[in-house]
């Protein structure tokens, strides 16, 4: 395909379902209560950030979502969400 | 003829010594070779009788525990995996290496062409790190690996991982992977009740107290317990007080089934 390749700033955010025990979300919230923080409901989840090169918007959208279910999230346990935004022309 | 075993090293893996040391102890030739060897083709897996994935923190757990081991197997050594698996040649899975071989997707189904992970070990319900010795149940007469554990019986060995709660994906079932057969070890009570749930007979919290599955054929087991710790009598918790056992612990019989099956149908 001779069109130009787009750049996308990806930002995923991958979380472990809800019912499933988060357990450094558990010991966060401990922490910030021993700190005399009244927290609740903690939920510690990870961020992945890149940039990826895709013909167009719908093409990075596709690419990420097949990331998250290849590697970066296992969709058995974990729920992910991401947005992509075009930064450049290449 | 000498039974050859590839124990499979990543960065990481802390369990290989001692799996390799078992396997010797059950007559066979145990190989320790590194993911990237295999990788680059330097060693064929196929010059081996059966892989053994085994326990340890491979690539530092990074995404999730086995994510990474699992794709770099999958990105330049899958074709052969499944080829390996679906030739009938044992692969066994401890610890770590279960978490792979899920995240792999060649448990809990080998024979199908989706490899999304279709089960998940996510992290324990007590939030420890749950390393103790557990009672198990052998529920399977199809699984290799249980040649020389009979269904009566009440295995020990030990756990040591966080992330071992089994839960299957959408749409599956435990009782389906139990009727045929699947479901090879469940956490028990020391007298051989079932666990139900109940921490710490099961110490993860795993669905129907699963502590390890095979997939259709059985010659592909996972498992959350440790059999290369439990190889030798001397390693069981009370060993000083009770004093009768003979050599072994039960976690050997499962390195012994390994190899006779290899003697019996693949060499």
């Amino acid at each position: 395909m001779a069109s130009k390749m787009l750049s996308f700033k990806v930002r995923v955010e991958v979380w472990l379902k809800e019912g499933l025990v988060d357990a450094e979300g558990k010991t966060v919230e401990e922490a910030l209560n021993d700190l005399g923080y009244r927290v609740s409901s903690s939920r510690v989840g990870k961020v992945y950030e890149f940039v990826i090169k895709a013909g167009d918007e719908e093409e990075a959208k596709r690419l990420v979502n097949e990331m998250c279910t290849r590697l970066l999230a296992n969709p058995v346990k974990d729920k992910f969400i991401y947005e992509v935004k075009k930064i450049g022309v290449q | 003829m000498v039974i050859r075993i590839l124990i499979l090293r990543a960065p990481g893996t802390n369990c290989d010594e001692e799996t390799a040391r078992a396997l010797r102890e059950v007559g066979a030739e145990a190989c320790i070779v590194h993911t990237n060897k295999l990788l680059s083709n330097e060693v064929d897996l196929f010059s081996y009788h059966g892989l053994v994935l085994p326990g340890g923190f491979s690539y530092g757990d990074r995404v999730r525990a086995g994510a990474i081991w699992a794709s770099k197997l999958k990105s330049r050594l899958m074709e052969k995996l499944m080829e390996y698996a679906l030739n009938g040649n044992p692969i066994l899975g401890i610890c770590n290496g279960f978490q792979a071989l899920i995240e792999l997707g060649v448990l809990p189904f080998t024979r199908r062409t989706d490899l999304n992970p279709k089960a998940a070990l996510a992290p324990n319900i007590s939030s420890k790190f749950e390393a103790r010795w557990v009672y198990l149940k052998c529920h399977s007469n199809t699984c290799i690996f249980t040649r020389y554990i009979d269904v009566n019986e009440v295995p020990r060995m030990p756990v040591a991982h966080s992330e071992g709660r089994f839960i299957l994906g959408e749409g599956l079932s435990g009782e389906e992977l139990s009727k045929r057969g699947q479901v090879v070890f469940k956490y028990v009570k020391a007298n051989g009740a079932p666990a139900n749930s109940e921490y710490p007979f099961n110490p993860n919290g795993s669905m129907f107290d699963i502590a390890g599955i095979c997939n259709e054929d059985g010659n592909v087991l996972g498992l959350m317990p440790h059999p290369e710790r439990a190889v030798y009598d001397w390693q069981l918790p009370d060993y000083t007080s009770v004093r009768r056992y003979s050599g072994h612990a039960d976690g050997w019989r499962i390195f012994k089934s390994m190899i006779e099956y290899i003697e019996e149908e693949i060499r």
